[in-house]
């Protein structure tokens, strides 16, 4: 069977600083990582790939240096990654993010499985996997912890809900994104070390993926961020001092003036 | 579409129902669209993706202008496929300027769909969405990097607008039942979707429990409780508060408690009024999801540990001692 899973390089730290001159996020020299939540998706996808010997891709859009996070994603067990770059791309929101890899994957075209992270850690929209379902026009279930059986033709999977959970049956090919309870990945073998060294991540641009250079990116994408800035704390944190009933006593009289119980 | 003049435009808040009542959080988001719609001449209108809805009037002293009722029964859980063409096809129709939904089940799945069928993007999981009166567009504030930073989120000229909004956002306000609403049915046949997902089996085993994304109040037990059984304190404080029950991530790598517990980077993104972390240390990825919650109290006896630094209220002590005092005591005030 082959499977795609999609990856996003983010930075190995959320502490982020910005540029107090320019008000813009200061990622120069920022150590980059895959993005943790997509983690669970590569080992998954490595899984199915070993169990149905079939072929694993990853994807990613993003700049230039991500193609390290697809070399180590092949160090984890993909065959083969492919980075989806174009100075066009930049600044895409999550619809025209969607819709690269949407392009891609019609590339591609020989694929039953699309597995996705829950969510960034850095724009955390968890917005992209449900899009890129729509623009493939295939069926999508998020949030799932364990895949029952994988046929040809459907998938049963289940999935986080809101009372406990659902299992589903869903047609192939399809979407899903899987949480962190669904597996434990591996360490990357030596032989995955090596691999991963040689391999060479062939760049999709927006000419070879067929996207209107004008419709991604900061000026095609239909929103934009407008301003970042940092959240205001409500001041200082209160130390309550003295023996336990004394800081319980404290405490219940600021909740309760905090109308908060 | 009002691609063009910058308008508005009616303002869609998408709702959810639990046993056929409008959740709270649907209601809030009613109150800010009407607020907003307002302050630019604008309609509000609520949606309702199935007519299994026992409070449509409610919907209109909230502040509805308009009711769209989307015809058919309600489905069994699972039916995004149906969700997706109804929104999609009813906003292709009326071309709304705006569509609102509450963050969560909706939010993650069937929004962003839509999104994508209509060509348009989401602001996910905003704490606000503002009006500026000068565009007369609407500015959505999102946090971003696990709440470390914020986010102002416009659309240029793609309409709708579309967001997801936190479900303690806003709160439920007044109804004035003297408001009225004009109720718009809608016939949707959803035996015509191809539904290729099929719902087999529900395994209920939160339900009944208070749950973390919609709880007013959590309480979180951390590593520092020691062992699963000791769990059982901050358990009789949630129950106490009528709070929902979280976790940190060590307490669920050790298989204390269930994943689906865990708050932060790996598990869920919470943002209640009242978090009460109990021997949680505070590791940035726990931090990222809970610290734009309201107020913060910290009980832990590390005085070093990182949750001070986003304690609205700290605690250094014992929190075998201090937990079930803190427990009797608003025992007793609730007589």
């Amino acid at each position: 069977m082959n499977v795609v899973v999609c990856l996003k390089q983010v930075p190995a730290k959320i502490k982020i600083e910005i540029d107090p001159k320019t008000g813009a996020l200061a990622s120069g020299g920022v150590d980059r990582a895959i993005n943790p939540p997509d983690l669970y998706a590569l080992e998954e996808g490595v899984r199915i790939k070993e169990k149905t010997k079939g072929k694993l891709t990853v994807l990613s859009v993003g700049p230039a240096k991500a193609d390290e996070s697809l070399k180590e994603a092949i160090g984890y067990g993909a065959d083969e990654g492919i980075l989806l770059c174009d100075p066009a791309f930049e600044g895409s929101d999550t619809w025209a993010t969607a819709h690269i890899l949407g392009k891609a994957l019609g590339k591609i075209g020989e694929f039953l499985l699309v597995i996705c992270g829950k969510q960034s850690i850095d724009g955390e929209t968890g917005q992209v996997a449900a899009q890129l379902a729509e623009a493939l026009g295939a069926p999508f279930v998020p949030l799932v912890n364990q895949i029952e059986e994988l046929g040809e033709t459907s998938i049963r999977v289940r999935r986080m809900s809101d009372e406990g959970h659902q299992v589903i049956e869903m047609m192939l090919p399809g979407v899903i994104t899987v949480v962190k309870e669904i597996n434990t990945p591996r360490i990357p073998s030596l032989r995955g070390l090596m691999a991963a060294k040689k391999a060479v991540i062939p760049v999709w641009n927006a000419q070879a993926l067929g996207v209107d250079p004008a419709a991604v990116g900061s000026a095609g994408s239909p929103s934009r961020v407008a301003r970042v800035f940092f959240p205001q704390r409500p001041g200082k944190s209160e130390m309550l001092q003295g023996d336990p009933e004394g800081q319980v006593g404290q405490l219940v009289d600021r909740l309760r003036q905090a109308r908060a119980i | 579409m009002s691609a063009e003049s910058g308008a508005t435009g009616d303002i869609w808040v998408v709702t959810q129902q639990r046993d056929g009542q409008t959740r709270a959080a649907s209601y809030a988001l009613i109150g800010q669209a009407r607020k907003l719609a307002d302050a630019c001449q604008a309609r509000v209108a609520a949606v309702c993706l199935h007519d299994g809805v026992k409070d449509a009037d409610q919907l209109a002293a909230f502040g509805a202008d308009r009711v769209y009722m989307v015809g058919g029964p309600v489905p069994d859980g699972w039916n995004d496929d149906a969700y997706v063409k109804e929104l999609s096809d009813l906003a292709r129709r009326d071309r709304p300027g705006a569509i609102l939904a509450t963050s969560g089940a909706l939010g993650s799945s069937v929004i962003p769909r839509v999104a994508m069928a209509l060509g348009t993007s989401v602001a996910a999981n905003c704490v606000s969405v503002d009006l500026d009166p000068q565009s007369q567009t609407l500015v959505h504030t999102r946090p971003a990097f696990g709440g470390s930073l914020m986010a102002n989120v416009v659309f240029a000229g793609r309409r709708p607008q579309m967001a997801t909004v936190r479900p303690h956002a806003y709160r439920k306000g007044q109804p004035d039942a003297a408001r009225q609403a004009e109720m718009v049915r809608v016939d949707f046949d959803k035996a015509a979707v191809t539904s290729r997902s099929q719902l087999l089996s529900v395994v209920q085993d939160l339900a009944g429990r208070v749950r973390l994304d919609e709880a007013e109040v959590i309480v979180c037990g951390g590593r520092g409780l020691g062992k699963a059984e000791n769990f059982q304190i901050v358990a009789e404080l949630a129950e106490v508060l009528g709070a929902a029950l979280g976790t940190s991530r060590p307490p669920v790598d050790d298989g204390w408690v269930p994943y689906s517990q865990q708050v932060g980077q790996t598990g869920k993104t919470v943002s209640p009024r009242l978090y009460i972390a109990c021997g949680v240390a505070g590791a940035p990825q726990h931090l990222a999801g809970m610290q734009t919650s309201e107020i913060i109290v910290a009980i832990n006896e590390d005085p070093k540990a990182p949750i001070f630094e986003v304690a609205t209220y700290g605690l250094v002590g014992d929190l075998f001692k201090i937990v079930p005092l803190l427990t009797s005591k608003l025992r007793e005030a609730r007589g």
